[in-house]
């Protein structure tokens, strides 16, 4: 390329275009450096162990998120627990079962509409179908089905993804040695699309991390300390909720930067573990 | 037992369209009643919101309006930063810089929204109060900025894909002739990208029609009819904010409102099927 051969306006173009792109590029760059470090700072130096180790008192003043922290363990575990086999499911029915096409387009089509509903309107249906037409009433467990919604389709369309990548030539060969459909499902494709499956859980268990408008309504706000069990039928806020509280309810910003450290820290952690996890799988298929 | 399991799995696979069917069923079920005792065309235009005046008012125009304007906005700081950065990361940056601001750019995705919130709220929203000299900086301007920043990781990661798979052979033909690499990218790869960077857009729209938290904590709250400085409500937060102590057609006010917002993001997805559909044929 002759840069000198160009004409004026070309040039400028050129210099323009360049420069928006480098502008563009930085104010991206520059926002996720002072997010990262703004969040970190401000909130690390809230962190205490008696914060992360205690529940909030009243009495002593005292502010505590362990119950928060639990919570949110809680509705990660019991949402992946029913999420998994409901989304596991529906792709292997997708992928290996379906024959009219008609119906794989409409349920791809409700999985795409379910990935686009504001979560603001999951907590509403969450709130009217499982807390009272259900009666479940709020609760961690009202709050993990809701999620289960939400999250169905990303762990159908991860799963679907790996499933379809199992080459058709494993099946034939388990078909061939005499093996039924299900057999060949459950002993042949499903092992060799784990990697869609953990993808899928470490995508979904970031978007339960941070969910809070549909949990809201239906998880409620209660910081009670509570075993696994108890803790589902009894409501409870995750980190993000008991962070909104904290912060827009109660002008306690120290406690609600400290839980945004606490979640920045996570979602690197999560974001990290997909993509060493993605290089392991892909290392692996390689071979 | 092959035929059982079939059955399960087909169950398995229809879950997902009765979930679809039951969040509609019921936002219409709950959403209908109020529309019918207030009227759709009060309902809709009806400029003042007032479910606690002695005559109670429910105008939900101010929301629709914020919702619209506020996403005009977040998309009008949004899209041309998340553009430019996709054409330079997908055509200009050295790998190892891709690398890491494509992982920045997915730490910016999966950052909770409630975290936008607090650093808006007690950063952006000061910020506003000082520099534009207004007595409150909670406001519509906070919230598109705000939005602006979430809807950053859809656009740029969905134009990035869709500008890499653009055929080599089309920008080799322009370079051949004599155009420079950069107009080669903005004269040929983008144009050949453009549904993919129109997909971008439409999944923009949506999140920042969809969010809640983050606005909420942001926007002030105030049900006015919109303007740059004033404090606004969204129809997510209008549905958010006074949920949990509404009773009666006050609640039910609340539920035509999830409705309203219910349709315009089923607007949304017809849209972004259409685009979809036309890009597989053209």
């Amino acid at each position: 390329m002759k840069k000198n051969g160009m004409s004026a306006r070309r040039r400028a173009y050129e210099i323009l275009m360049r420069g928006a792109m480098y502008l563009a590029m930085g104010i991206t760059c520059a926002l996720v450096l002072f997010l990262i470090f703004y969040v970190l700072i401000k909130g690390g130096a809230n962190i205490t162990w008696e914060l992360l180790s205690t529940t909030p008192s009243y009495l002593s003043g005292r502010i505590g998120i362990l119950p928060d922290i639990l919570n949110t363990l809680y509705i990660i575990a019991a949402t992946l627990v029913i999420v998994l086999p409901l989304g596991v499911g529906a792709a292997i029915y997708l992928t290996e079962y379906a024959e009219n096409k008609k119906v794989v387009g409409i349920i791809e089509y409700a999985a795409e509409t379910l990935s686009g509903i504001p979560s603001i309107i999951y907590g509403l249906v969450g709130m009217l179908f499982f807390c009272q037409f259900w009666g479940m009433k709020t609760s961690l467990l009202a709050g993990a089905l809701t999620l289960v919604i939400m999250n169905l389709p990303t762990i159908m369309r991860t799963t679907q993804e790996s499933l379809k990548s199992v080459p058709q030539s494993y099946r034939e060969g388990a078909f061939g040695l005499g093996a039924g459909k299900w057999r060949v499902i459950r002993t042949v494709v499903l092992p060799s699309s784990v990697d869609g499956i953990i993808t899928g859980c470490i995508l979904s268990l970031g978007r339960i991390l941070g969910e809070s408008a549909a949990l809201l309504f239906t998880a409620g706000f209660a910081h009670a300390l509570n075993g696994f069990f108890d803790g589902l039928t009894s409501a409870g806020a995750t980190l993000t909720v008991a962070l909104y509280v904290y912060a827009k309810e109660q002008g306690e910003f120290g406690v609600a930067f400290a839980i945004a450290a606490i979640l920045m820290v996570l979602t690197l952690l999560i974001n990290l573990t997909a993509t060493l996890v993605g290089r392991y799988f892909k290392k692996r298929r390689d071979i | 037992m092959e035929n059982i399991v079939h059955g399960v799995f087909l169950f398995l696979g229809l879950i997902t369209v009765a979930f679809v069917l039951l969040i509609t069923v019921y936002l219409i079920i709950a959403g209908m009643p109020a529309i019918g005792e207030l009227g759709l065309f009060n309902f809709l235009f009806g400029k003042s919101w007032g479910p606690t005046y002695a005559v109670p008012e429910f105008g939900i125009l101010p929301f629709i309006l914020s919702s619209v304007y506020g996403t005009a906005g977040a998309l009008l700081l949004g899209v041309p930063v998340g553009f430019f950065t996709a054409v330079y990361l997908a055509k200009l940056a050295p790998p190892k810089v891709k690398a890491l601001v494509g992982a920045a750019v997915s730490l910016l995705a999966g950052i909770p929204s409630v975290v936008y919130g607090l650093v808006g709220m007690l950063v952006l929203v000061p910020a506003i109060r000082s520099i534009f000299n207004v007595p409150d900086g909670a406001s519509l301007l906070a919230a598109i900025i705000v939005l602006s920043v979430m809807v950053l990781p859809s656009i740029i990661n969905v134009s990035m894909t869709a500008l890499e798979a653009v055929p080599k052979e089309y920008e080799d033909a322009s370079l051949s002739l004599g155009a420079s690499p950069i107009e080669t990218y903005m004269r040929v790869t983008v144009p050949a990208a453009k549904s993919g960077i129109a997909t971008a857009v439409v999944l923009g729209v949506g999140r920042a029609l969809g969010e809640a938290m983050a606005v909420m904590m942001v926007s002030g709250n105030a049900p006015n009819m919109p303007s740059l400085f004033e404090s606004v409500r969204f129809l997510t937060t209008a549905v958010a904010s006074e949920m949990s102590y509404s009773s009666g057609l006050h609640r039910q006010a609340l539920f035509s409102i999830a409705l309203v917002l219910f349709l315009f993001i089923m607007l949304i997805n017809a849209a972004l099927n259409f685009i979809l559909k036309h890009r597989k044929e053209g």
